[in-house]
This record gives C-alpha cells, sequence and structure tokens, in this order.
C-alpha cells in the first residue's frame, strides 16, 4: 500500500472528465429544457460552473444554476457541534417543475446528498432530481447512488481523496491523499 | 469540536475579535433563510429553548423567538408577570425547575446586572443574554457590529459616536467592547450627568457636544433616553435635551460627509433623535432589526450541540 499521494486525475483527466458529465447531462435530459444545475459548497460550485461553461459552448445555452450549502441540514451538529463556517445557499430560480442536477465534488457516506434533498425539497418541487459527482469513493451509509459518476476511486484503508479546483486550490487534480496529511 | 463561543454567550467583553468574527461571519450566510419562501432550517430540531424575560420587551423577545422557530427549535416564553416569579420564586429556582423538563437553552433578559452570569454558572443549559441591567446586551452589539460590516465592509478604523444616555445602556457598554476589540474609534456624545465617570477608561473619546461629534463620526449611534430608569434630575427636560444633544436634519446637513445612522429602538422620536433622520435615507435601523435575526440564529447555531468527547471520533465523516 503507498503511504504517499498519488494523482488520480490529472489536469487533462479532471477536464475530459467534465467535458464527459456535461455531455451526460444533455443526453440524460433529452437536452437542456427546464435544467437546473445546483453545485454543493464547496467544490460542487466550481464544478457545477464548468460543466454549465461546456454546455454553453456545446448548445450555445445558459443553464441556471444555484449553489447549495448543507450545514444547517447535517445530521452530526449533536456530535461534532457546529462548524463555524456556513457557506452561502443561492438558488436564483424557483424550482418547481426543473429538471435538477446536483453536482458534488466526492460522493462517499451519501449523507451529504441526503441533507441536498431535504434542502431542495424545502426550495420547491423539481419534477426530476439527479445526482452527478466527478468522484464515487463508495462506502454509502444510506440508500443513495449517481445518475451520473466522473470516475470510480478504491480508495484504501487511511487513505481520502481530495478534489483541487484551480479556483480555490489553484490547479484542477484529484488526489489520493494519506488521511491527516494536507 | 466544541463550540467557538463557549457554553453561553453572556457579553462581549470577554470575547476575542477572533470570536466576534465567527458571529458575525456565520450570521452572514444566515440572512437568507429569512428571505426564503419556507423560512425554516432543520438544524436546531429537538432543541428546547426557553425565553425568560423580566423586563419589557417587544424586539428582543421576537427577533429570539423567530431566530429558535426559524432554526426549528421549540420554543417557550416565560415572562415574569403571569408566572411563579410573581409569587416570589427565586431566578435559580425558576432556572433550575425548567432544567428539570430537560431544556437546552435559556435566553434570559432580567432588570439585575450580572443576572446572566449568575445563572450560567449554575444550570447546565446554554445561556444567552439578551439584556441584564445596565451591564451588556451582546446580541444587540452583533447585530449592530453586522449592519456596520454590512454598510462599511469592514469596522477597522471607522469612527463611531455613541450619543445619549450611556450611563443606563448595556447596549452601549456591548457596542463599545465590540467595537473596540474589532479595530474602530469610538466616542460618545452626551450631558455629563449621562456619561459613566470612568467612561475615559473604557478608551473611548468624549465629546461634549453633538456638533462636533457629528463632524467626526462615519457613523451615529443614537441611544434612546431611559426614562424608565432615571428617577430625576438627569436631564432637564425631553424638550431641552433635544436642543442641545438632538440629531437633527440641520446638524446634519454641516456634516463632511454622509453619516450612518444607528438606534437600537424604541426610538423617543423628537428626544435624541428627529423623524426625519430615523426615516432619512442615511438611517439603517431597520436593517438592524433584520441583522437582529440572522445574528441570533448565529449565536444558537455556535451555541448548540457542544460534545467535545466526542469531537475527535466524527472529524472527517459526511
Amino acid at each position: 500500500m503507498p503511504s504517499t499521494s498519488s494523482t488520480v486525475l490529472s489536469a487533462r483527466a479532471f477536464e475530459r472528465t467534465v467535458l464527459r458529465i456535461a455531455d451526460e447531462v444533455i443526453e440524460r435530459n433529452d437536452g437542456t429544457d427546464d435544467l437546473v444545475l445546483v453545485g454543493i459548497q464547496r467544490r460542487g460550485v466550481q464544478i457545477a460552473e464548468r460543466i454549465c461553461a461546456v454546455i454553453k459552448a456545446r448548445e450555445g445555452v445558459a443553464i441556471p444554476r444555484g449553489a447549495l450549502d448543507i450545514t444547517l441540514y447535517r445530521d452530526d451538529l449533536q456530535t461534532i457541534g457546529p462548524r463555524p463556517v456556513v457557506g452561502k445557499t443561492d438558488l436564483p430560480i424557483a424550482l418547481d417543475g426543473r429538471r435538477v442536477v446536483i453536482v458534488d465534488d466526492v460522493l462517499f457516506t451519501g449523507r451529504t446528498i441526503r441533507a441536498a434533498l431535504n434542502e431542495l425539497a424545502d426550495f420547491g418541487r423539481p419534477a426530476r432530481v439527479a445526482l452527478a459527482v466527478l468522484i464515487d469513493r463508495g462506502g454509502r451509509e444510506l440508500p443513495i447512488q449517481p445518475d451520473i459518476v466522473g470516475k470510480h476511486v478504491e480508495v484504501p484503508e487511511g487513505f481520502r481523496v481530495d478534489v483541487l479546483v484551480s479556483e480555490l486550490d489553484g490547479r484542477d487534480e484529484v488526489v489520493l491523499a494519506p488521511a491527516g496529511a494536507r | 469540536m466544541s463550540s467557538p463561543l463557549g457554553k453561553d454567550l453572556l457579553g462581549l467583553e470577554h470575547l476575542s475579535a477572533a470570536q466576534i468574527a465567527v458571529v458575525l461571519d456565520t450570521a452572514e450566510p444566515l440572512k437568507e433563510v429569512s428571505e426564503r419562501a419556507i423560512k425554516k432550517v432543520p438544524t436546531l430540531r429537538g432543541a428546547t429553548v426557553v425565553n425568560l424575560f423580566f423586563e419589557a420587551s417587544t424586539r428582543t423577545r421576537i427577533s429570539f423567538e423567530f431566530a429558535e422557530k426559524r432554526m426549528s427549535a421549540d420554543t417557550v416564553n416565560v415572562a415574569a408577570s403571569g408566572s411563579s416569579v410573581s409569587k416570589g420564586e427565586t431566578l435559580v429556582d425558576t432556572a433550575r425547575n425548567l432544567e428539570a423538563m430537560r431544556i437546552d437553552m435559556v435566553v434570559i433578559r432580567h432588570p439585575a446586572s450580572g443576572a446572566a452570569q449568575f445563572l450560567a454558572q449554575r444550570i447546565e443549559s446554554n445561556v444567552i443574554n439578551a439584556g441584564d441591567g445596565m451591564h451588556e446586551h451582546p446580541t444587540q452589539a452583533l447585530l449592530d457590529l453586522l449592519t456596520l460590516r454590512d454598510h462599511f465592509g469592514k469596522i477597522e478604523g471607522l469612527k463611531v459616536c455613541i450619543c445619549g444616555d450611556v450611563l443606563h445602556s448595556r447596549v452601549a457598554r456591548s457596542n463599545i467592547w465590540g467595537l473596540t476589540k474589532l479595530g474602530a474609534q469610538v466616542a460618545v456624545c452626551g450631558p455629563r450627568s449621562l456619561l459613566p465617570n470612568a467612561i475615559g477608561e473604557m478608551g473611548v473619546t468624549v465629546f461634549d457636544r453633538i456638533e462636533p461629534a457629528i463632524e467626526w463620526a462615519d457613523a451615529l449611534y443614537v441611544l434612546r433616553l431611559q426614562f424608565e430608569r432615571m428617577q430625576a434630575g438627569y436631564i432637564p427636560s425631553a424638550r431641552e435635551y433635544n436642543r442641545v444633544f438632538g440629531v437633527t436634519r440641520e446638524r446634519l446637513a454641516r456634516a463632511p460627509r454622509d453619516v450612518l445612522i444607528l438606534h437600537p429602538g424604541p426610538i423617543n422620536r423628537g428626544v435624541e433623535i428627529d423623524s426625519d433622520v430615523a426615516d432619512g435615507p442615511h438611517s439603517v435601523i431597520l436593517d438592524q432589526v433584520t441583522n437582529g435575526i440572522a445574528i441570533r440564529m448565529a449565536v444558537l447555531y455556535l451555541l448548540a450541540g457542544h460534545a467535545p468527547e466526542l469531537a475527535g471520533a466524527a472529524k472527517g465523516a459526511a
């Protein structure tokens, strides 16, 4: 087992993966009608932005996009205490009757998505909600599965997956790193 | 992770600048919840909060109650009149009985300075001071700081003059602590009879007249004249006070810059401030009220669910 970090997706591979996710989003929805992309804070927001940019370039359509911070919907406030940093939730349009695609960086236990679904329900009743993730690392604790996956990653014991995006981290990369290192 | 604020919020005197900033930063995104069609998040589901008000309050009590409800906490309001307090029950007995009913937090307003701290030392529940005598009113100062930061972008370097009845004002005390910790320059202005003797020790400038204060300040924090706490003799009359210290449009018109106007409410119109100033373009008095809910939601959130012994185990979950 390696004890050092290794690259799962390089910047080039990252870009190709986003292109494919964007294609799948259009394909699964038969186009862009009523589509809304909702990125989960933090890095899901940037990935959703990238997907929107690709769709804009290919289809000439600007898809509405929003950001969701699920901190207030977590199920572990009583056990781990409050996270001091609550991110911004910003859904610019009504979701009723829309086809929503939730975008997140890493799918792991599924608890974040559970929280996101509850939060979305407070903003309206979408016609359909789908889930697109850059990385699926397994380890689900809830019956939640993604509709679109960039890459499946096996994560050895004692490791974790870090998604880096240039907007926040200076570069695009997905890294398998020993847990505890940063 | 234990609460960034500890168990209780009793005042700003003992908070660090970093802790104050955490509250403001947490409140900022919470504003959005009150703009939703469904103004509610499930964060404090199952938590029980008692609002224990031994003194009259409209704004603060309602603001706390909205904040609690928008965070999904269950709330009970206890007022001194109509409760066993009027039969002579002591503060601690009242609180211990409430605790025996398995509550999680107490929001207390009390006419005695130090009441919140007294209670916090004797019960397990989180205690939030909603105003104790002439001591502190931390959530008011926090919402004022948020309003100033919204408007100016930062607190550091701002010149804020607190005007009027500083002597009886817990709002002034909390604001002086908060503003100075965040790097603002603070002044007070009012008749000497309404300024504490040792006000200089709090690191503030003193203006004896309102005109130079207006000329100096970026923001005026106009306090309410607290007639209910004045026996007699502090000021000749409300009219006389307005003539000498009232914040009027004419006086503001002579200022070198637009001066932001804050007031904690309720307003004595035509006494400490004129109506056309309170309702004017540079007044943020109603923004203060709106921000109050977000600040109180932030405080409830930051005090809730602290169980330090479990912090390590759940790290990195979800």
